[in-house]
């Protein structure tokens, strides 16, 4: 005896709203893309635990600081006079600007301090110690 | 059109950096800013270039500066932690004591090295 196959489901996925699912996602990944315009010095971050997540990349400046003493903003290196001239310009331009200090952990706290000092006199007091996740 | 379209998904999906900067975040003071404070109101944290710390006047663990401090703001809860580096300290030391008072949820004041 044979069994007929009584229910007659058709079994392809409709694919005429594919574009429009294409499109939408397209259009997410346009809106949040911000390309990468800076690559920075090559440093090792510290690690840290209680650690909170920057509001906006837009808004966000980095301060790169090499364990050699070497400080990079915008992919141009500094010397520590003229920190406060770049970041003094940014601050003009972006009243929120945070500024996102990406120091090596071997960096030496002398060199810090007197960027934080320049930051001060720059008015960008918004800083942000760029750390990595420390396990538990 | 859909074939354009997935070309320019594919595009955007690849160049996105989804992870967001992560951080201690922290105001500084401004420039010419000072505040006149009880010294009972202070407690100084002081890193030594080897990494060791001084909280107030005894030498302590870093991992026990969480705990010490909340105790002290138990007692005192207008209580400012001023941290003191020393040139030579390392960044890494650094970071770890001013994770260690966030965890804590203390004011920190940074003091510039001396």
């Amino acid at each position: 005896m044979k069994f007929k196959k009584k229910t007659k489901i058709s079994s392809e996925i409709p694919t005429s709203s594919m574009p429009d699912i294409i499109f939408m996602l397209l259009i997410f990944f346009m809106v949040t893309t911000v390309l990468r315009t800076e690559d920075g010095l090559r440093i090792n971050l510290p690690s840290a635990k209680k650690i909170a997540q920057l509001k906006s990349k837009v808004h966000t400046s980095h301060i790169w600081i090499s364990k050699d003493g070497l400080i990079s903003i915008q992919d141009k290196s500094h010397k520590i006079e003229d920190v406060r001239w770049t970041i003094y310009n940014k601050r003009k331009a972006d009243s929120q600007l945070t500024i996102s200090l990406k120091a090596d952990e071997a960096a030496r706290m002398g060199l810090i301090v007197s960027v934080q000092n320049e930051l001060r006199k720059a008015d960008a007091l918004r800083l942000n110690y760029s750390t990595l996740q420390a396990a538990d | 059109m859909a074939d354009i379209a997935f070309l320019l998904l594919i595009f955007f999906l690849v160049t996105t950096t989804i992870d967001m900067d992560k951080g201690l975040g922290i105001i500084l003071p401004a420039e010419g800013e000072t505040f006149e404070m009880h010294k009972s109101n202070i407690l100084n944290c002081l890193i030594n270039s080897s990494g060791n710390v001084l909280l107030g006047d005894e030498p302590v663990e870093v991992k026990n500066i969480s705990r010490l401090v909340k105790e002290k703001m138990m007692e005192n809860e207008n209580l400012i932690v001023s941290v003191k580096s020393h040139e030579k300290t390392r960044y890494q030391d650094y970071i770890r004591v001013i994770d260690q008072l966030k965890m804590a949820q203390a004011k920190i004041s940074i003091a510039e090295a001396g």
